[in-house]
């Protein structure tokens, strides 16, 4: 088998404010294997974000990532010089974000941004070159009539094309991993669904790795391999997609899962977890989601449960998982 | 006995203009191009769609913000479409609205408690310290508690902050309550919880909901009847149920399959419908979905299909909504054994540590 393509170790992001020290990434595990999809889900305010900035050191002062590996077929970004981290962002990792209209320039034509991306990396090319490429990568993406799109401007497009030609341009330069943070959050359903039909496609065309980032199940469902569910700075659960949806374990993805509203039962009320996130600079002691978990006992606020093996495969950060046991052994107590 | 709410052929139509000194119209935004709906005492009627097809202008035509171009709106079968002044006033106690955003709807310089007091002073309702003991009485209500009547929005999370935008709304005891997108900014644990709220305050205080979402996910829980609307005009209406089991326009179909599924077995089964929603400027001709429609055909682009009853309760605005095939919408086969048990589990510790 061939290794991963990126692996994360022990990673750890952290912000200095003057309410204190902002864990954000506080000791990641994590692993992309080459041609699949991992999905990272959690809620706002989870770390998910901080995560893929960390991936590609792009994290916003104060914010410092202070520990921990990111190894890109074994090479570790974290100690590359300045140029050759350039190199790599929109070279080897590209990412595409929540919304298409802020990431793109409002005052240049769509050719010319993606023409400016495919030069930084390609300078070779002269302009004619530039433009058939570009045109090609509009067309990848399947964007009708790409050469009058070329030269419209971001507001004449609508929210699912921009997303198409942010797409394009993250793919420009064939990149091994793509990084989608929250890539059809802000699209509507038939989009959304286009979208991910799309990148699916491109996928299996390219061979490249995806990091999704969404707070959605259903589309984590729709599109990853592997996922990890992310609570306050660290991973709650790792599994398949298909083990994780089985077979849930962390309480936190028991309260995910039955927040989703679904089609297919009829339910009075949705299965909420209650409470919110807490702020960074002031996680619970013991299991971070105790407060919000209803199946905590003392020994979750005293110690952090380290994420260990349930069955094969398959990881929870719960000292109570899976609760069917907890529970009857209590009863029997 | 009548209707809480009833509008027919509601029409919002705006003018293009182009020139700067001498203006010329050169087009029309048919936003929202004859609607009409019904909404019964204390019950939900949702209006679906997709970004752009008229759903917030009708909420808002509904609610007088904007004037329509056409139609009339009735309340209690009585015709307010144009009516001034005090009255108007009168009627804004009845029908109250919360925004999709919950960032941007609360003044950041008011307290929470001066916020939700706030209607109440405008229509001139109690004194000083019955609305005091009003506040406190609503913040209860919504699941926040009385000293956060003296904090600002910025102290609030996004599911706290639609809280307070729900108990502003409910202030001055309306019969209807507008909802425009009021769970798509938030999380989906907070959706969940902001769900359940509106669901228990609409049996405890008989409340009409309007309520304007993108998706169909949320409003199965929310609803009793359904509109789905596409490019200004109602597509398909009808009882949940009925709309759900055996949908009969190809575009609430659509938007059905298009609803991402938390099951990874379901992958790729669908194949999304192509293009995207036409510029209300340029509304095609006939049916105005058959640019989008697998299964259009001649006749779709040179007659428009009336709104016409299917089966009691549904009507439904296609030439071939009998003759459809299967749509082979299959919601089953979601949780397994292990998932539903670990979900009660979950419900059960809930509700005892509640």
């Amino acid at each position: 088998m061939q290794p991963d393509l990126l692996r994360i170790e022990g990673l750890r992001t952290v912000f200095k404010t003057s309410s204190g020290l902002v864990r954000a990434v506080d000791g990641i595990d994590l692993s992309v294997p080459r041609g699949k999809t991992l999905g990272i889900v959690g809620e706002s305010g989870c770390g998910k974000s901080m995560l893929s900035l960390s991936i590609m050191r792009l994290v916003p002062p104060p914010g410092r990532t202070v520990e921990g590996r990111v190894l890109l077929e074994g090479r570790n970004l974290l100690d590359l010089s300045t140029a050759e981290m350039r190199q790599v962002r929109g070279g080897q990792i590209a990412m595409i974000f929540q919304e298409p209209m802020t990431s793109l320039n409002p005052v240049h034509s769509v050719g010319r941004q993606l023409t400016e991306a495919m030069h930084v990396h390609s300078p070779g090319l002269n302009a004619s070159a530039l433009k058939d490429k570009a045109i090609a990568a509009l067309k990848r993406v399947r964007i009708p009539s790409p050469e009058r799109r070329f030269d419209e401007y971001p507001h004449q497009l609508s929210g699912g094309m921009r997303q198409r030609v942010m797409i394009a341009m993250a793919l420009a330069c064939e990149p091994r991993l793509l990084i989608a943070d929250e890539p059809t959050t802000a699209l509507d359903v038939t989009v959304q669904a286009q979208i991910l039909d799309l990148l699916r496609e491109l996928q299996a065309d390219t061979g490249m790795s995806i990091i999704l980032i969404t707070h959605d199940l259903g589309v984590v469902a729709e599109m990853a391999d592997e996922v990890a569910v992310m609570y306050a700075g660290k991973v709650a659960e790792r599994a398949t997609a298909r083990e994780l949806f089985e077979d849930p374990q962390h309480p936190y993805t028991l309260g995910l899962l039955g927040s989703v509203p679904r089609l297919d039962e009829e339910r009075e009320r949705l299965l909420a977890i209650d409470g919110s996130v807490p702020p960074p600079f002031a996680f619970p002691e013991g299991c971070r989601f105790n407060p919000r978990c209803p199946f905590a006992i003392a020994p979750c606020r005293a110690e952090l449960p380290p994420l260990r093996e349930i069955t094969p495969g398959h990881q929870a950060a719960c000292i109570r998982a899976p609760v069917e046991n907890a529970l009857s052994l209590e009863s029997a107590a | 006995m009548s209707p809480l709410l009833e509008v027919s052929g509601l029409a919002k139509h705006y003018p293009v203009k182009k020139g700067v000194i001498v203006q010329k119209q050169v087009g029309t935004v048919r936003a929202v191009d004859g609607v009409s709906f019904h909404v019964n005492r204390g019950e939900t009627l949702a209006l679906v769609g997709e970004s752009g097809c008229g759903k917030s202008t009708t909420a808002r035509l509904v609610l007088r913000l904007i004037e329509p171009s056409a139609g009339t709106i009735r309340f209690e079968g009585k015709d307010v479409t144009k009516v001034e002044g005090g009255a108007m006033r009168l009627l804004r106690r009845r029908m109250q609205i919360v925004f999709q955003d919950p960032y941007a709807s609360l003044n950041p310089r008011l307290t929470v408690g001066d916020a939700i007091a706030e209607p109440m002073v405008v229509h001139n309702i109690g004194d000083n310290a019955s609305r005091r003991a009003k506040v406190h009485e609503l913040l209860r209500l919504v699941g926040l508690a009385p000293f956060h009547a003296e904090r600002y929005p910025h102290e609030f999370s996004g599911g706290q902050r639609q809280r307070i935008g729900i108990a502003r709304a409910l202030s001055v005891e309306p019969d209807l309550v507008v909802c425009d997108e009021p769970v798509s900014a938030l999380d989906v644990s907070i959706q969940a919880q902001v769900v359940n709220l509106m669901k228990d305050l609409q049996a405890r205080l008989g409340l009409s909901y309007l309520f304007i979402a993108h998706d169909l996910a949320v409003v199965k829980h929310m609803a009793d009847r359904i509109a789905v609307m596409y490019l200004g005009a109602v597509m398909e209406i009808g009882d949940k149920g009925a709309l759900f089991a055996n949908p009969r326009h190809p575009y609430t179909r659509a938007l059905l399959a298009a609803i991402p599924h938390p099951d990874p077995a379901r992958r790729g089964r669908v194949t999304p419908l192509g293009g995207d929603v036409p510029s209300p400027m340029a509304v095609p001709p006939g049916c105005r979905f058959h640019t989008r429609c697998p299964f259009a055909q001649a006749r779709c682009k040179q007659e428009v299909p009336e709104l016409r009853e299917i089966t009691p309760g549904q009507r439904v605005a296609c030439h071939f909504a009998e003759t459809l095939p299967d749509p082979g919408l299959d919601y089953t086969g979601g949780l397994t054994e292990a998932a539903t048990k670990r979900l009660a589990l979950y419900d059960a510790a809930r509700r005892k540590a509640a």
